[in-house]
């Protein structure tokens, strides 16, 4: 049958070619879907002014990206992994223990989170306290600890709206939750007195105590998203009243559609965060294996071009699409130049 | 069940004698019962209709603009002073100009065209103007350059794409009032793009780049295209179709004509079903371990993903071919073996032919269900921001691509509104090849089926 030789030959085919692939020549890039945007950005200009292919960059996440990157060295791995947290002592012992020694940790710029309901919804105005009130399990009644009472947000505090509480925060696997914990509801907790309540409760146990405060209420006000930001659009779209966890860029990029709440009376705008006016930000890195440096063609070149002025900078594309510049950029730049390896985490 | 016939209660003796013209209370409750019956049918044919209605009309409202875009066209002065400065032409001096040195270009060229064309700049600063252009103009400007350096210093007519709110604008996703909240336009931009329009400098076409470009960072939705997530789909049906189908039908004429009837076969019978019903994720688990972890393939390459979709695409085949081989009557096979074929002559002359048709079928459904598959995908790194296009076959397999369900799902989670719109248009796409493959199935059916 001429049909049965056609497929014996493509399978021949197939089956040398695979012996016959050749050496990578495209950067590959994981992890964190908040960096994912500028990350994207960057390579498609590094793509359109540099004779190297543009790389090529996935999402997944931070701590999946940097388990990747540890995967060991080769053309079979990654050699960026994006990250919108700090790595992790594990991730460096993991990284040891598959021969992946030297690392580059850069720092990009800053990523603010910000709070926003729909555009025709009453204007709000946050402290970190207003949240924990709203959202944590047990609240400071009178000075003592009670279940969460609270049904609107006046109930919380009186010059806020009488509307009804309802929270679309990002989910636990979510870098920017963990910015939502620490910089919100644990500042909450303290401002509020809870987290001294806490304390005692658990014999001075500081960590015990940041645990208690970051107890939500699992009545349905606070809802986990666990897809991305776009999801928690749709949502508020269909809740009007609803209030919902954004990053800056994306809030940017819908103007039209939400309106911002303050923080602590400050406006998140890209100059308020990098001033450190507004509290609820973080950075956001990306690591760099080291040995595939000289391997891969192109790679120091997209490692400088990402930091360059033109880019990271303050008038670049990164911070028009929302990315707060870091202030420290030269010292980034000289660091990317030198190649210089992390210092172990203190 | 109540139209069971019992004689004892559906007749009862006496003067209650049932009629052929007037239905009795049995016939009307049958009557009735089955009335029922087709309201209930109807109401779920028509639910489902709805539906899928509302799915279309949902995705074509937002998608079908999608294939219509703005360009801006204008005469830019190629300064040497600004692309040249060291006057020698020199390709590699040329190339030292990022796109961040054209875009000043183009920003003078528009304000110039505004000017020349004697429409009102609505006091927009020339920064504002320029960013009516997309960020992807530099880029097309730069290219031309660098492919005709001997250019530099005239002034080319170009086809400039239009940025994504002023794009918006004329296909009515952004209004006057929601550019006024918008931080990226405002409505003066929009109202100077309209001017521009009736002066012909901004016209909205039909989008060819929608096919062929590559997908764009979340800056340039407006120059998002399909171009290598079709590729890079065309590269994983090819891979399934050379591996599956000689595979998948050799199988089955082994199982179906050669085997004999034992616990194994039954097995592995049991086994194959039971496969067709796995969820296609974990088929993506097992690519990521058996063929990138283990046998070292690339990330992001076609033909990973090509071999997790043979995977996953070997039991449909193997089940439709085998009820297809089975549907050819005995008769055949005794009719050859009787003027003396051998086991194998009898089932390549005789019985492939006829089951040809089935198997065709059946692979088509296959490759349909293959090329909207997406969850095995996200495990081998194919969901990935993909710009350059794989070369080509066999190397090309190699290369890293995106597919088309995959960048259904990457767009959909960017930030910009207008990647919705691409969305839902690469949907409007993945939905007409499903469409033809299904179209191509039941033709094939139709034209070569033969019944016994």
């Amino acid at each position: 049958m001429t049909f049965l030789k056609t497929a014996a030959s493509a399978l021949a085919i197939g089956a040398i070619s695979a012996s016959a692939a050749t050496a990578r020549d495209q950067i590959q890039i994981a992890g964190s879907s908040t960096v994912l945007p500028y990350a994207a950005i960057v390579a498609e200009a590094f793509g359109e002014n540099f004779d190297f292919p543009t790389p090529v960059v996935e999402g997944g996440g931070s701590g999946a990206g940097r388990k990747k990157l540890c995967e060991g060295v080769g053309e079979n791995t990654i050699d960026i992994a994006n990250s919108s947290s700090r790595i992790k002592q594990s991730d460096i012992d993991n990284c040891a223990s598959n021969g992946v020694t030297e690392i580059q940790e850069v720092r990009i710029g800053y990523d603010g989170i910000v709070f926003a309901s729909d555009i025709n919804g009453a204007e709000f105005a946050f402290t970190p306290a207003d949240w924990y009130n709203a959202l944590a399990k047990q609240v400071v009644v009178d000075g003592n600890l009670v279940d969460n009472p609270n049904k609107t947000w006046a109930d919380v505090r009186a010059d806020l709206p009488a509307q009804d509480i309802m929270a679309f925060i990002p989910g636990t696997k979510h870098g920017t939750r963990e910015v939502f914990d620490v910089k919100v509801i644990e500042a909450g907790c303290e401002e509020t007195g809870a987290f001294d309540i806490f304390k005692e409760a658990n014999g001075g146990d500081k960590k015990a105590a940041g645990k208690s405060c970051n107890a939500l209420r699992t009545d349905g006000v606070s809802v986990d998203i666990d897809g991305d930001y776009t999801e928690t659009l749709a949502r508020i779209d269909a809740n009007k009243t609803a209030i919902g966890v954004f990053g800056l860029s994306f809030y940017q990029n819908n103007t039209d559609k939400l309106r911002v709440a303050t923080m602590g009376g400050v406006v998140p705008t890209v100059d308020s965060i990098a001033t450190g006016e507004y509290p609820v930000s973080r950075p956001l890195y990306f690591y760099i294996k080291n040995a595939h440096l000289d391997v891969i063609p192109g790679l120091q070149e997209y490692v400088e071009f990402f930091v360059s002025d033109d880019m990271a900078g303050p008038d670049g594309p990164l911070a028009e699409y929302g990315l707060v510049p870091d202030p420290e950029l030269a010292k980034t730049q000289e660091a990317v130049a030198n190649r210089t390896p992390m210092a172990p985490l203190n | 069940m109540t139209d069971m016939s019992q004689p004892g209660t559906a007749a009862p003796s006496g003067k209650n004698r049932s009629s052929l013209l007037a239905a009795d209370a049995r016939t009307k409750r049958r009557n009735a019962s089955e009335r029922r019956f087709r309201l209930m049918g109807l109401i779920a044919v028509s639910i489902g209709v709805l539906a899928l209605v509302g799915l279309l009309t949902s995705i074509l409202g937002n998608g079908l603009s999608s294939f219509r875009q703005t360009y801006i066209a204008l005469d830019v002065y190629l300064d040497p002073a600004k692309l040249d400065k060291s006057g020698t032409r020199d390709i590699e001096k040329i190339k030292k100009v990022t796109t961040f040195g054209y875009k000043p270009l183009i920003e003078k060229a528009l304000v110039a065209a505004i000017e020349k064309a004697g429409v009102d700049d609505q006091g927009l600063s020339g920064k504002k103007i320029g960013a009516m252009i997309s960020p992807e103009a530099p880029a097309t400007l730069r290219n031309y350059v660098i492919a005709n350096p001997d250019k530099i210093g005239e002034t080319i007519p170009f086809d400039l794409l239009a940025g994504g709110r002023i794009d918006g604008f004329f296909k009515g996703r952004v209004t006057m009032e929601s550019a006024a909240l918008d931080r990226n336009t405002s409505p003066e931009q929009l109202r100077l793009a309209e001017a521009l329009r009736d002066k012909g400098i901004v016209v909205t076409r039909f989008n060819w780049a929608f096919f062929t470009s590559p997908d764009a960072s979340d800056t340039r939705p407006e120059a998002a295209g399909l171009g290598v997530a079709l590729l890079g789909s065309a590269y994983m049906m090819l891979v399934v179709l050379v591996l599956a189908l000689p595979i998948g039908v050799a199988a089955s004429i082994y199982l179906e004509e050669f085997a004999r009837q034992n616990w194994l076969t039954d097995l592995i019978e049991v086994n194959i079903s039971n496969l067709a019903a796995v969820p296609s994720i974990v088929f993506g688990i097992l690519g990521l371990a058996a063929f990138i972890n283990f046998a070292g393939l690339p990330q992001s390459a076609p033909i990973v993903g090509g071999l997790v979709l043979t995977l996953m695409t070997l039991p449909t085949i193997i089940i439709a071919t085998r009820a297809a081989l089975k549907a050819v009557p005995p008769s055949i096979r005794d009719a050859a073996l009787g003027v003396g074929a051998s086991k194998m002559q009898t089932v390549f002359h005789h019985v492939l032919p006829l089951a040809m048709p089935g198997i065709l079928t059946g692979t088509i459904i296959g490759l349909a269900q293959a090329l909207g598959e997406s969850a095995p995908l996200l495990l081998i790194g194919m969901v990935a921001f993909v710009r350059e296009y794989p070369g080509a076959p066999p190397e090309g397999f190699f290369d890293p691509a995106s597919a088309l369900p995959v960048q259904v799902y990457n767009w959909t989670t960017r930030g910009d509104p207008a990647f919705v719109e691409r969305a839902s248009g690469a949907i409007i796409v993945l939905l007409a090849f499903l469409l033809m493959m299904n179209i191509i199935a039941i033709i094939l059916r139709r034209r070569f089926e033969r019944r016994w």
